[in-house]
């Protein structure tokens, strides 16, 4: 690891530099002291785990947050960035992590509202068509955001950036939504723009990429700058050590054990769109045995949501033998129901899907168990054995290493990854047949991440048959025995992990035809 | 002047406060502002458009004052929920409430006083012409001003860069914020445009509908305002269409009544509600076309964190 006293080593001229820049929330301290300089034209990653303090520092740079204590100085001069719209003034665009785009709009009119006022609104189609073309990444002016893909939606993102033309553009994850594929044509436009002198400060939880794009790299913990360093100098595990600040393990997959006995059977399983932005399922068949992990690749907004419904009976459908556990049809049962023939669920949202946010988590295990275990939590007359509860919350809590400032705190005094732990432990505790899971380590950090991983797979091992939906290639591929991919509202047949690449996996969630990945496409 | 001639122009007159009190709403709405006291403001119009109409004897000044009043009415509503974010629907009831009776002790040595009636349009030849004369070229000023405001609004909101930009505050006021958008500065705008239609609205009802002051003469059109803009999906020309509904049925079911068809009057009196909802429900059938035009952060308080 090269440290770099911040500034000192960059010849040209600064464009951007920013000094012991903090902002409180509270007691806590987001960002403390963060010095940061950015050079004319270059790519500079921000590397740290969730809740380093990234988001918090680009907001303060794109002033939608005021900082508390700092100074930000532009091509030398100090500035007080106010408001967003003075940011875009100076020179600064930023691509948002969570959507800033407005569903009931066209595509060209999301790109108008940020477009300078005496921009007519009749040129602004023929505008962004020639400019998303000449970027590679082609786009519909005239569709409704509602109506687009969440990748379609990232490229409007950046389109709409790159027209204000800015000095500096700051893209937060930019690719997590992104295939393999489209990410690649951003990184050659993203090269492209730094050859036109442009700088780029780029956040991104994806190691690999920050090595192969990132002239430098500055890394956050807990609110503090820990380092500077040259990613090209580095391998994914040594900048993952200096993000975590200790050693991460990747999670062990013994040899699949599967048994052959079928636990989950979804047999032609169709769902119409529930609502005007949904995605319909078309025909999906798959089978998860004992014993074994299937994964559940796919670009977010594919169907995945509505899959996870379906499955996990929020949906019902009309058939009996759409899908069926353990052999019994529960293709019309609720979730209790299904939970009854021993499936456990892990929804995507945790807060307020997951977990009621305002209870504790003692309560919330009893919302989500009194059903399958009844005995062991409501006593005579249907009063709940409260100390049963707390016992069996706290020996989840134990498990799974959740950390909190309380015994038994509110689910949202929890960070997102701890609150994760429990609501998983909570399922795992009960050693369900079937797990069913959306998004496992969705804005984990990676110590938790792989806690999680590790308790899944250890789950099927045992026995269980286990379903992970995940965004996460990486993570798929760490715990899954075959990956499936779900693309526009199909599913591919499972490729078994020892067959399936990163290329064809790739292909089939930019839509390549499911289950039969084209040779000349596999080789291109 | 015929039988026919003379209904129509009472439907057009009975539906006019309906439409301008909802075109204003919705353009409220569609801003994402939930301001369910339009009741109040329309009755704080009538009263004050007729009082000074009363003191100065011009109809005109009376129904400036009407504008003037809806739209100075509406301001705490849109200091309390937009400044410091108190709850949309029970600020917008007290605006109503207090609508009411402020109303009631303004207009009190008002009641029974003789009013001053907005004159009609006369044009020689035109006006006189048979059958369509009268309807087309024989109305009073404000039903003019009611077409017009519902063709400008369509126009203002779909086809200007200030109404786009209107229409995303209320698509996504987080969003808004994050491109610089002035989400406050645009509702503020968009209350205070209510709060004029409002007040216009009132006035055409104490200045032209029936000239003089009565305590509560609004009569609960606000609120069926309130409920045109959801049925009509929060689109204009519906809007228009759903207001001339309820008039027709509206004048048409007194016209049964005073026939004596021996139908309930109670049930002939709620006809006019019945007719709109069902035709609105039905025409807003398509729900992704509704989807799509319900102002997706309508009637939520917006805090921009900093």
């Amino acid at each position: 690891m090269v440290f770099v006293q911040s500034s000192a080593e960059t010849a040209g001229p600064n464009l951007l530099e920013v000094r012991g820049l903090t902002k409180i929330f509270g007691t806590l301290k987001a960002c403390d002291g963060v010095d940061l300089t950015i050079a004319k034209g270059e790519i500079h990653a921000l590397l740290g785990e969730n809740g380093a303090g990234k988001s918090t520092l680009v907001k303060m740079l794109f002033g939608s947050l005021e900082p508390n204590d700092g100074v930000i100085s532009w091509n030398g001069e100090p500035v007080t960035i106010a408001s967003p719209s003075m940011a875009k003034k100076l020179g600064i665009g930023m691509v948002f992590q969570h959507f800033s785009l407005f569903e009931a709009l066209t595509a060209a009119e999301n790109i108008a509202l940020s477009l300078q006022a005496d921009t007519p609104l009749s040129t602004i189609s023929a505008k962004a068509r020639a400019l998303s073309y000449s970027y590679g990444l082609p786009l519909d002016p005239e569709a409704l955001v509602g109506d687009l893909s969440v990748g379609e939606r990232q490229r409007i993102e950046i389109i709409r950036c790159l027209l204000q033309t800015p000095d500096l553009i700051i893209l937060d994850e930019p690719t997590s939504v992104l295939t393999p594929q489209e990410a690649d044509k951003l990184f050659e436009t993203l090269e492209r723009l730094r050859a036109e002198g442009k700088s780029i400060l780029y956040i991104s939880h994806r190691l690999d990429e920050v090595r192969r794009l990132c002239d430098r790299a500055t890394i956050m913990r807990h609110g503090k700058v820990v380092g500077h360093c040259d990613p090209r100098q580095e391998t994914p595990s040594s900048l993952a050590r200096m993000m975590v600040g200790s050693e991460v393990k990747n999670a062990e997959r013994p040899p699949s054990a599967a048994s052959g006995e079928e636990i989950l059977g979804i047999c032609g399983l169709s769902r119409k769109p529930a609502g005007p932005f949904s995605m319909p399922l078309k025909n999906i068949w798959l089978s998860v045995r004992a014993g074994e992990v299937l994964g559940i690749a796919g670009v977010a907004g594919n169907g995945q949501g509505e899959f996870f419904e379906a499955v996990s009976g929020e949906a019902r459908q009309e058939a009996g033998d759409a899908i069926r556990i353990r052999g019994q049809q529960a293709g019309r049962l609720g979730i209790s129901a299904r939970r009854l023939l021993g499936a456990a669920f892990v929804p995507e949202e945790r807060l307020g899907h997951g977990a009621a946010p305002r209870m504790k988590l003692s309560e919330n295990l009893l919302l989500s168990r009194h059903r399958t275990d009844r005995k062991a939590f409501i006593g005579t007359g249907g009063f709940v054995k409260s100390g049963a509860i707390q016992s069996a919350a706290q020996r989840i809590i134990k498990a799974m290493d959740v950390r909190k400032s309380a015994p038994d705190p509110e689910a949202a005094a929890l960070s997102g990854g701890n609150l994760q732990k429990f609501i998983i432990g909570r399922e795992l505790d009960r050693q369900p047949a079937l797990m069913v899971v959306n998004q496992p380590t969705w804005g984990v950090d990676a110590g938790a991440a792989a806690r999680i991983r590790q308790a899944l797979i250890e789950l099927a091992r045992g026995g269980s048959a286990v379903l992970v939906i995940s965004q996460d290639l990486d993570e798929l591929f760490e715990m899954s025995d075959a990956i499936a991919v779900m693309h526009n509202g199909e599913l591919s047949k499972p490729i078994p992990i020892a067959e399936a690449t990163l290329e064809k996996i790739g292909l089939l969630m930019g839509g390549a035809e499911p289950g039969h990945v084209h040779v000349s496409a596999e080789t291109a | 002047m015929g039988m026919a001639e003379s209904i129509l122009l009472t439907i057009a007159t009975a539906a006019t406060p309906l439409l301008i009190a909802a075109i204003g709403e919705l353009v409220v709405e569609r801003s994402g502002v939930l301001n369910l006291g339009v009741e109040g403001m329309m009755v704080m119009g009538a009263v004050c458009g007729f009082v000074a109409a009363a003191l100065t004897g011009s109809p005109w000044l009376g129904v400036l004052c009407g504008i003037l009043a809806g739209a100075l009415f509406s301001l705490p509503f849109a200091f309390l929920t937009l400044n410091i974010a108190t709850n949309q629907v029970a600020t917008g009831l007290s605006l109503t409430l207090l609508g009411l009776g402020l109303s009631s002790m303004i207009g009190e040595s008002f009641v029974g006083s003789p009013g001053v009636r907005l004159p009609n349009l006369f044009i020689p030849g035109l006006t006189e012409l048979p059958l369509v004369g009268r309807l087309l070229f024989g109305q009073d000023p404000i039903f003019y001003l009611s077409i017009l405001l519902v063709f400008a609004v369509t126009w203002f909101l779909f086809k200007t860069r200030t109404g786009l930009t209107l229409r995303s505050v209320g698509d996504n006021h987080a969003s808004a914020h994050a491109l610089g958008i002035p989400v406050i500065g645009y509702r503020y705008g968009a209350v205070l445009f209510g709060g004029a239609c409002a007040g216009l609205a009132g006035a055409q009802l104490s200045l032209v509908y029936t000239p003089q002051w009565v305590e509560n003469m609004t009569a609960g059109r606000g609120w069926i305002a309130l409920a045109l803009v959801v049925f009509a999906s929060w689109r204009p020309l519906r809007v228009l269409a759903g207001a001339y509904l309820f008039g027709a049925v509206t004048i048409g079911q007194l016209h049964a009544q005073a026939l004596g068809l021996g139908i309930p009057s109670q049930l002939l009196s709620s006809l006019p509600y019945l007719a709109t909802i069902v035709v609105l429900v039905l025409i807003s059938r398509n729900r992704r076309l509704t989807m799509i035009n319900t102002p997706a952060s309508l009637g939520r308080a917006f805090v921009p964190d900093r």
